[in-house]
C-alpha cells in the first residue's frame, strides 16, 4: 500500500522566462475580452488565435523539430498551458491535438502519418476531434460497437460516436473503432484511426448542451471508407493507445483552473466591499488553488522525468474538479446573487456560465467515479 | 528532496517506528514522560535541525525540519518535537545558547503578551501564557516579547513559572504558565525575520506538517483496516462506496502533504507568510474531512479507546485549531489577496 507522493517541483529559469513572453502575448491578443468569455477558456474555439500560438512556437513544443516541433521541455509546455488557461484563452482549436492527437501519432503513428499531420498541428492549422464515446458507451469505453470491417485497401466503418467536441469545426478526428469482436475480451479487437471528417458517409449533427451552446456532436458513420494507411499503430492496439492518451488528457493543468474566472470576479467584489465572511471565503479558495497548482506542477515534474504519473494525475483531477465545482457554490452561498446569461454584472454572468457548466467538470475526461476507482486501485483496494 | 533530507526522513521513521507504540502513546496520555524516545531523538540529532552545528544542532534547513515533524505526526510521537525545533530556531537566531532537553514556546495566541524588563544585569519576565504546548513537561520555554519596540527572544525555565496543567483533546499538555517577575536564563533581540507574530506563524507551519503526517498515517491505517475487515463475506475495501471514500481521503492527504512541504520550503526562503496560511487552511480542512472518512470506514471499533485510530483523529481535531484555525488564516489570506487585487493573484501565485 502506497501513499501517493507528490514531490515539490521547481520550474527551471528558462520556463520562467518563457512565462513573461506568453503573458505579453496574451495581454496583446486578449485585450478587452469580457470575463464571461474568458470563463469559457478551453471551450473557446478560435482558429486565428491558434494559428498565432502556433506561429509563436507554442504548439508541439516537446516534439522533434523534424515534425515541426520545438524540442523544448514538458515544463516549458506546462508554463504555456497554465498561462493560457489562467488567462481564459480560447485554446480548443489547437490544444486537443497538442495534448492528445499529436503525442499519440508521435508514439504510435507511422512515419508518413507524422510527416503529414504533425507539422500542421504544430502550426496551429489543424484541429482534431476525438471519437471515443458512443450512445451506449460512456465510462465503459471498451464496450464500443462502431465497427471497422476490413475491405480492399482499408476499412469500412459503421456506427455512431457522441459527445464529439468540435467535430463540426475540425477537419480530422482520431476515433476508436472495433476491428474485431473477441468474445469475452472487450479490450481486444479495438483500433484507432485518423478520420477525415469530410469523408462520404459521415453525418455530423449538433448536440446542444444545457446552456444552449453547440460544442458536442453526434457523428454517424455509414459505410465510410478509411484507408489502411490511416490506421494508428497495429490492428488491436487501440485500448493500449487510448489509455495512454487519457493519461495525457488527465495530467494537465486544466483540471483545476476551469472556475478561475469566477474566483477572480469574487476577489474583485470582496476588494470593493471587504468583510470577514468574504475574506474567509476568498482565502480558503486561494489556499485550495495554490495547493492544487503545486500538485499539478508535481505531476508535470513526473512527466518531465519520464515517469508515469497516472495515479497522481487522477488524484489531481479528482481534487481539482471538486474545487472547480465548489467555487460557484461558495459564491452563491456568500453573495446570493442571481446568476445571469446576458444582463447583470460580470460576476453574475460568469456565475451564470459556470454554475451551469460545472457539472461537466467531473464528467469529461473520466468521471469522478472512474477516477476514484483508479485511485482505489493505486491504494491496493482493487 | 535532497539525498541528505531523504536520509533524515528514513532515520526518523525508523526511530519512531521502534519507539512510538500504542503502549507508549497511552502511557504519555496518562502523564508519563517518554524518556527513552526523547533521548533517542536527541542522540539521533533530530531535535535541533535548524540550530548551527557550532551550537549543538544539526545545521540543517526547514526542509530537513519538515521530514522530522511530518514523521512525528505520522507516528503520533508524544513529545514536543515540533515545539523544540521552532524554539531552538528562535534561540539560535537570537544568538542564544540552546539548552538540551525538550523546549516549548510562548505565547501561542496572538492576544497574549508577556512583559520582559531589565533587572540589574539580567531580565525579568511577567505575564500569563495559556495553552502552552507541553508546558511543564518541557524544561525550558522560549518566549517572544517586545522590549522598547523591539522583538526579543528570551529563555526561561518552566520551573520559574506557576503552572496550571491542562491538555488538548489528545491529552497532550497545554498548560498555563504564569511568570511573576521570574528570572530569565537569557534574552536577546530576535533574529532576522522574527517578530511578535513568529510563534503563531511557525507554530502553524509545524502543525501543518504534523497534521499532514497524521493524515498519511490515518490513510494507511484506514486502507489496512478496509482490506482486513470482512462483512457480507468479503473485505469491506472491495465495496465501491468504501473505495471511493478512501480515494477522497487519499486526495486530502496528498493535498495536505504538498501544501505543508511547500510552506517549509518558503520558510527556507525567509518569507513563508503566504504559504503557511495556505497550508494551515488546506491541511486543517483535510484534517476534519479526513478524520470523518477514517472513522466512517472503521465503523464502531474506531470509536473505542482500544483501537488506535483516535491517536490520529484527536490530534487532528486539536491541531487544526492550534496556532490559528482555518478561518483565522483564511481571513488573513483573503484580506491580503483582496488588497493586492484580483489581477495580481495569478502573477503572485506563479512567482512563488
Amino acid at each position: 500500500m502506497s501513499v501517493f507522493h507528490f514531490a515539490l517541483n521547481d520550474l527551471p529559469p528558462e520556463a520562467q522566462a518563457l512565462r513573461a513572453e506568453v503573458r505579453e502575448f496574451l495581454r496583446a491578443t486578449m485585450a478587452g475580452r469580457a470575463p464571461v468569455r474568458r470563463a469559457r477558456s478551453w471551450g473557446g474555439f478560435d482558429p486565428e488565435f491558434s494559428r498565432q500560438v502556433g506561429a509563436r512556437g507554442w504548439i508541439g513544443m516537446t516534439w522533434p523539430k523534424r515534425y515541426g516541433g520545438h524540442e523544448r521541455s514538458f515544463l516549458e509546455r506546462y508554463v504555456v498551458m497554465e498561462e493560457m488557461l489562467a488567462a481564459g484563452a480560447p485554446v480548443s482549436a489547437h490544444w486537443i491535438a497538442d495534448r492528445q492527437s499529436g503525442p499519440l501519432l508521435l508514439r504510435f503513428g507511422t512515419e508518413a502519418q507524422r510527416q503529414r499531420f504533425l507539422p500542421a498541428i504544430a502550426g496551429g492549422e489543424l484541429a482534431f476531434a476525438i471519437g471515443m464515446s458512443e450512445p451506449d458507451t460512456g465510462s465503459d469505453l471498451a464496450s464500443i460497437r462502431t465497427r471497422a470491417t476490413r475491405v480492399d485497401g482499408g476499412y469500412r466503418v459503421n456506427g455512431t460516436k457522441v459527445w464529439t467536441s468540435n467535430a463540426h469545426r475540425c477537419q480530422w478526428a482520431i476515433a476508436l473503432f472495433r476491428t474485431e469482436v473477441v468474445p469475452d475480451k472487450k479490450h481486444e479487437g479495438l483500433s484507432q484511426f485518423l478520420v477525415d471528417l469530410r469523408s462520404p458517409g459521415i453525418t455530423i449533427r449538433p448536440i446542444i448542451d444545457l446552456t444552449g451552446a453547440h460544442h458536442f456532436n453526434e457523428v454517424v458513420f455509414q459505410d465510410v471508407l478509411v484507408p489502411e494507411d490511416l490506421r494508428v499503430g497495429g490492428e488491436g492496439d487501440g485500448w493500449k493507445q487510448v489509455t495512454t492518451e487519457l493519461a495525457f488528457e488527465r495530467s494537465g493543468p486544466e483540471r483545476y483552473l476551469s472556475s478561475l474566472a469566477l474566483l477572480l470576479e469574487l476577489i474583485r467584489h470582496v476588494a470593493k466591499e471587504p468583510d470577514e465572511r468574504g475574506a474567509v471565503a476568498v482565502g480558503r479558495l486561494v489556499a485550495h488553488l495554490a495547493t492544487l497548482r503545486q500538485m499539478s506542477l508535481s505531476v508535470a515534474g513526473m512527466l518531465q522525468a519520464g515517469e508515469n504519473p497516472n495515479l497522481e494525475a487522477a488524484v489531481v483531477k479528482d481534487v481539482g474538479t471538486t474545487f472547480e465545482q465548489e467555487i460557484p457554490e461558495v459564491v452563491h452561498g456568500l453573495l446570493g446573487l442571481e446568476p445571469t446569461i446576458d444582463g447583470g454584472s460580470d460576476l453574475q454572468q460568469v456565475l451564470g456560465y459556470l454554475v451551469q457548466t460545472a457539472p461537466s467538470f467531473s464528467l469529461r475526461g473520466g468521471t469522478r467515479e472512474v477516477l476514484r476507482g483508479i485511485i482505489a486501485r493505486g491504494l491496493g483496494l482493487r | 528532496m535532497s539525498g541528505q533530507t531523504a536520509l533524515l526522513a528514513d532515520t526518523t521513521t525508523r526511530l519512531l517506528t521502534d519507539l512510538v507504540t500504542k503502549e507508549s502513546v497511552e502511557a504519555a496520555e496518562k502523564g508519563a514522560w517518554p524518556h527513552e524516545l526523547w533521548r533517542a531523538l536527541e542522540e539521533g540529532g533530530l531535535t535541533l535541525p535548524l540550530v548551527p552545528e557550532s551550537r549543538g544542532g544539526a545545521g540543517g534547513t526547514w526542509q530537513d525540519a519538515h521530514v522530522v515533524v511530518r514523521a512525528a505526526g505520522r507516528h503520533t510521537a508524544p513529545v514536543p518535537l515540533a515545539e523544540t525545533i521552532v524554539a531552538g530556531w528562535l534561540l539560535a537566531g537570537a544568538g542564544l545558547e540552546v539548552p538540551l532537553g525538550p523546549l516549548t514556546m510562548a505565547p501561542v495566541r496572538s492576544e497574549d503578551r508577556l512583559r520582559l524588563s531589565r533587572a540589574g544585569g539580567g531580565w525579568r519576565l511577567a505575564g500569563t501564557a495559556p495553552r502552552v504546548p507541553w508546558g511543564a513537561a518541557a524544561l525550558h520555554a522560549v518566549l517572544v516579547t517586545e522590549s522598547d519596540g523591539q522583538a526579543m527572544v528570551a529563555l526561561a525555565q518552566t520551573s520559574a513559572a506557576r503552572v496550571t496543567a491542562d491538555h488538548n483533546l489528545a491529552r497532550e499538555p497545554r498548560d498555563t504558565l504564569v511568570f511573576e517577575d521570574a528570572t530569565v536564563v537569557a534574552a536577546a533581540p530576535a533574529g532576522v525575520g522574527v517578530s511578535m507574530g513568529s510563534i503563531l506563524l511557525y507554530g502553524a507551519l509545524v502543525r501543518s506538517a504534523q497534521m499532514a503526517g497524521a493524515l498519511e498515517g490515518m490513510l494507511q491505517q484506514s486502507v489496512r483496516y478496509a482490506t482486513e475487515r470482512r462483512q457480507f463475506g468479503r473485505a469491506i475495501g472491495s465495496f465501491q462506496a468504501i473505495q471511493h471514500a478512501l480515494a477522497a481521503l487519499a486526495g486530502h492527504a496528498a493535498a495536505a502533504g504538498i501544501a505543508a512541504e511547500h510552506a517549509f520550503r518558503a520558510a527556507d526562503r525567509g518569507d513563508p507568510e503566504f504559504e503557511v496560511a495556505v497550508a494551515k487552511v488546506r491541511v486543517g480542512e483535510a484534517a476534519g474531512l479526513g478524520a470523518g472518512i477514517a472513522h466512517q470506514v472503521h465503523g464502531a471499533i474506531g470509536f473505542t479507546y482500544e483501537h488506535s485510530l483516535h491517536f490520529w483523529t484527536r490530534r487532528l481535531w486539536s491541531w487544526r485549531a492550534e496556532f490559528g484555525s482555518e478561518s483565522r488564516w483564511a481571513a488573513e489570506l483573503g484580506r491580503a489577496v483582496a488588497t493586492r487585487g484580483a489581477d495580481a493573484l495569478w502573477p503572485n501565485l506563479t512567482a512563488r
